[in-house]
């Protein structure tokens, strides 16, 4: 009993992680241009596409280390092309573009790359199980937390002290001003877009390794990163990734207890927030509101 | 905008002669009678966010859980509870209803994406239940083995089971209904409040409205109806599944109430008729239909932001 319940608490910290980093990228996006992504889950699985077809001539490695990169590049012509137009406009439209990316992105991967789930191997020393008692200790699991983990700290790192993320931050306060102090707003936006589309790619090259890769597989990510944000509270990096490892916990546990509500308990946990505490456990009043 | 008064008539006598003559020219144009009974389910639901969207200004991207309530209420009745099809209408609608008051007493406050992004979220969990919920709800396979009932009326039986026509001028009745409440409603001075909100919330909170408790019984409006039209739309195809309740669900809503014209009374109306026929007629051409339709709501919202009949009225 015990080992299930850490099987799956650790299952859960694992999914949480996903949903952190693709919650962040949503949350960096929303607080700087106020635009939901939808198609977030989309560059998620084009990330996981791109790793798959890099991998015969770049290996896992070199695929985890060049997708992602691709993966916000062709994020930044999306922006540049198409998102940048609503900007400003009322959220709805942002709403309903986005939407629409992100069937074209998915459907674009099924037209590319085929329905059909296809495997996505990791390296051999990586999968195999670390003890023996616990057996779901594999190595690529503990590696995606390292990498997730790592990937955190650097992301805070970069706003916290370079240059691009302390204009992302002023941007996120005031942006007319930062505007009017000479930085190139718009080149901002699409900086801190590739950022954003950059982590859902890693996310994506991370979740093929475990689930394996299919055109829908952002499907399932893209809901709960929203709840990661609600219960985190908009405005506030730190709320959305201890959100986004919150609900993936209290999945986990949920599958030991009732497998059936496991989905279903991350949306009440989200309406128990907003009934005690509407602005999310870490968020400004008033933010967005 | 302004629109003389002698047109607006001309136009909506046009409007109910088309719908009340549509089985009798739908299968010589190509179509047939349940796309026009479907035209009509999605016309009540688009028009019912619409009155929330575009005479309340709050953005629900979340109408389809309510949709989806009414449509498992009403199959939910009339498979296990009672085959009367009135009544399982009438549960539906009781669903949706009470699901809305307790979801509306917790986003009420909430504005502009954040209201949005909740909506969405909140959504999920009535996915989720139908779903998972096998043994009940039928689970992804859906709920299916049982159909709409005729209905008897004392003297004489509707048969809006075994003929087609029958039940699109029963779907009619309750879609001519539900407008001419939601027209009358927002004649009233509660729905010039509701635009005046719409307009401006703050000038509207200072002549002591109080804006919370309008848009709350506003979005209960929009989602009893939507409910409905999500009961029609169950006995329309004799089954439910969970794609009614899910997102991608809420954003076809959306986009119909844009694409015919957030800021007019039919342009739910002529946003869905376009939307369900280009469905229709791109799934039965290609199997890469979700890319057309993505492509779709793209070119909407670039080049099309004011819907169809914002076009014509500004020409």
């Amino acid at each position: 009993m015990t080992q299930l319940v850490l099987y799956n608490v650790f299952n859960g910290l694992i999914i949480g992680a996903f949903y952190a980093l693709m919650a962040l990228g949503l949350s960096l996006i929303l607080n700087l241009s106020g635009v939901i992504n939808f198609a977030h889950g989309g560059f998620l699985a084009i990330g996981a596409y791109l790793a798959y077809t890099l991998m015969p001539y770049l290996g896992f490695w070199g695929a985890l280390a060049v997708a992602p990169v691709l993966t916000a590049a062709l994020g930044v012509l999306v922006e540049r092309l198409l998102i940048r137009r609503v900007y400003g406009r009322d959220p709805l439209y942002s709403l309903l573009l986005t939407f629409g990316l992100a069937f074209i992105l998915q459907d674009g991967a099924r037209i590319i790359w085929g329905p059909e789930t296809q495997p996505f191997a990791v390296p051999g020393w990586l999968s195999n199980s670390l003890s023996s008692e616990f057996f779901f200790l594999t190595g690529y699991r503990l590696f995606m937390v390292a990498l997730a983990t790592v990937t955190v700290i650097a992301l805070f790192a970069v706003l916290r002290w370079s240059r691009l993320g302390m204009r992302i931050r002023a941007g996120v306060r005031d942006l007319e001003t930062v505007s009017a102090l000479g930085v190139n707003v718009g080149r901002l936006r699409s900086l801190n877009f590739a950022l954003g589309i950059y982590l859902a790619g890693l996310a994506g090259v991370l979740a093929a390794g475990m689930l394996g890769l299919q055109p829908t597989i952002g499907n399932d990510l893209i809901m709960p990163s929203f709840v990661a944000i609600i219960i985190g509270g908009l405005g506030s990096l730190p709320g959305t990734l201890v959100g986004g490892l919150l609900i993936g916990v209290a999945s986990g546990v949920t599958t030991v207890f009732f497998p059936s509500a496991s989905e279903a308990v991350i949306y009440a946990l989200m309406a128990l927030v907003l009934l005690v505490r509407p602005r999310g456990l870490f968020g400004e009043e008033g933010r967005l509101q | 905008m302004i629109v003389g008064r002698n047109w607006r008539l001309a136009a909506n006598a046009l409007i109910w002669l088309v719908l009340l003559t549509a089985p009798l020219w739908l299968n010589a144009v190509g179509g047939y009678t349940q796309l026009g009974t479907l035209v009509l389910v999605m016309a009540l639901a688009a028009t019912a966010l619409n009155f929330l969207l575009g005479y309340t200004g709050v953005l629900s991207f979340g109408h389809a859980a309510y949709f989806g309530l009414g449509a498992y209420g009403a199959g939910l009745t009339i498979k296990y509870l009672v085959p009367d099809t009135l009544l399982g209408m009438l549960v539906g609608v009781a669903a949706a209803v009470v699901a809305a008051a307790i979801v509306g007493r917790l986003i009420v406050h909430l504005r502009g994406i954040y209201f949005a992004m909740v909506t969405i979220a909140f959504g999920q969990i009535f996915y989720f239940i139908a779903f998972r919920w096998n043994n009940v709800t039928g689970g992804d396979d859906g709920l299916s083995n049982w159909s709409r009932m005729p209905i008897n009326l004392g003297i004489d039986k509707l048969d809006i089971l075994d003929s087609p026509t029958t039940f699109y001028y029963f779907v009619l009745f309750f879609f001519a209904l539900s407008l001419a409440v939601m027209a009358w409603t927002l004649r009233s001075p509660f729905g010039r409040t509701l635009v005046a909100i719409r307009e401006n919330e703050r000038r509207a909170r200072f002549l002591g409205v109080p804006v919370d408790a309008h848009i709350w019984l506003s979005w209960m409006i929009s989602c009893t109806f939507a409910g409905l039209a999500g009961a029609l739309y169950a006995l329309l195809n004799n089954f439910a599944d969970p794609h009614v309740l899910h997102w991608e669900q809420s954003g076809e809503f959306v986009i119909m109430a844009v694409l015919g014209g957030m800021r007019s009374f039919w342009g739910p109306l002529v946003g869905a008729a376009i939307f369900v026929l280009l469905q229709e007629y791109v799934s039965s051409m290609t199997e890469n239909w979700m890319s057309f339709i993505g492509l779709f709501f793209v070119v909407i919202v670039l080049f099309f932001p004011n819907g169809v009949l914002g076009i014509v009225s500004r020409a």
